[in-house]
C-alpha cells in the first residue's frame, strides 16, 4: 500500500487522471440528465416528478459514499500512517457535503408535489441532515489542524461518524417513513429498465465527477503544503545566515 | 381539498440546482487547484 504513498508518483498519475475523470463524468451526467428530462417516461404513480430521481438518488448515494471514503481513509491514516490517506479523507469532505446538500434539496423538491410537504422529521430525512452536519464538523476539524492533511482528531471523528451510514441505509426499514424503501439492491431491482439504465449512467457520471473533485482537492492540499514547507525552509536558511 | 402543483417547476428547479451546484463545485475546486499549484511554482522560483 505504501507503494502509492509517494506524493510525486501520485501527482504523476493525478495530472492526467483529474481532467479525464471530470470530463467523462460531465459527459455521462449531462447525457443521463437529458435522458431523464426528455426521454424517460412518466411513472404511473408519481407522474412526471419521478424525473427528480436522476438527481436525487446519485447525490444520496454519493453523500453516503463520501463519508464511507472518509472513514476508510481515516482508518488507513490511523493504522498504517499512510501519508496520502489523511489528504484523501480531507479532499472527500467537500464533494460529499455538496452532494448531501443536493440530495436534501432535491428530496424536498420531490416531497412537496409527491407527499404534499417539503419536510418530515422521519428517520431517513433526519439522518441525512445529520450527515450534512457531520460533514460541516469534519471540515471544521480538518481546517483547524496545523499539519496539512494529517489530523488524528479529524480521523477519529471520520471513523466515529461512519455509524450514521447504516442508520441512513436501514432507517426506512426500522422506522415508519414517508420515504419509500430501497428499490435497488445488489443483483436485484424493482425498477423498470427505462429508469434503471439512465439512473445507473447518472450514478457513474456523478461518481466520476466526485473522483475528479477529490483529486483536484488532493492536489490543492499537496501544493499548499509543498509551498508552505519550501517558504519555511527558505526563511530558516535566511535566519541561519543572519 | 388537494392542491394541484405543476410538477415541471419542481423538476426544473431540481435539475438547475444539480447542474449549477456541480458546475460551481468543479469550477471552484479546479481554480483553487490551479492557484495553489501556481503558488507552489512561485515558491520554487524565489
Amino acid at each position: 500500500m505504501h507503494g502509492f504513498a509517494n506524493p510525486a508518483r501520485f501527482l504523476r498519475i493525478a495530472r492526467w487522471l483529474t481532467p479525464l475523470l471530470l470530463l467523462s463524468g460531465i459527459v455521462l451526467s449531462a447525457g443521463s440528465l437529458a435522458w431523464g428530462l426528455w426521454r424517460a417516461p412518466a411513472e404511473s404513480l408519481q407522474g412526471e416528478t419521478v424525473r427528480i430521481l436522476f438527481i436525487h438518488v446519485p447525490t444520496a448515494w454519493l453523500g453516503m459514499a463520501g463519508w464511507s471514503a472518509i472513514a476508510v481513509a481515516s482508518l488507513v491514516e490511523l493504522v498504517w500512517r499512510h501519508p496520502l490517506a489523511g489528504i484523501a479523507a480531507r479532499a472527500s469532505a467537500l464533494p460529499g457535503a455538496v452532494y448531501t446538500a443536493m440530495c436534501l434539496i432535491s428530496g424536498s423538491l420531490w416531497g412537496r408535489p409527491a407527499w404534499g410537504t417539503w419536510w418530515v422529521w422521519d428517520g431517513r430525512l433526519t439522518s441525512m441532515l445529520v450527515l450534512l452536519f457531520l460533514y460541516f464538523g469534519y471540515m471544521a476539524l480538518a481546517q483547524a489542524s496545523e499539519n496539512a492533511g494529517q489530523s488524528r482528531v479529524a480521523a477519529i471523528f471520520g471513523l466515529v461518524g461512519a455509524v450514521n451510514i447504516p442508520i441512513i441505509h436501514y432507517s426506512v426499514l426500522w422506522w415508519n417513513s414517508l420515504h419509500q424503501p430501497p428499490s435497488i439492491s445488489v443483483g436485484n431491482s424493482a425498477m423498470a429498465p427505462d429508469f434503471l439504465i439512465p439512473l445507473l449512467v447518472a450514478t457513474v457520471g456523478f461518481s466520476l465527477i466526485f473522483g475528479g473533485v477529490v483529486l483536484t482537492r488532493m492536489r490543492t492540499i499537496l501544493a499548499d503544503a509543498q509551498a508552505e514547507a519550501r517558504l519555511r525552509r527558505k526563511a530558516q536558511a535566511t535566519e541561519g545566515q543572519a | 381539498m388537494r392542491e394541484t402543483l405543476d410538477p415541471w417547476l419542481f423538476i426544473y428547479v431540481s435539475y438547475a440546482m444539480g447542474v449549477i451546484g456541480t458546475a460551481l463545485m468543479v469550477g471552484w475546486s479546479w481554480l483553487g487547484m490551479k492557484a495553489a499549484e501556481a503558488r507552489r511554482d512561485r515558491s520554487r522560483e524565489r
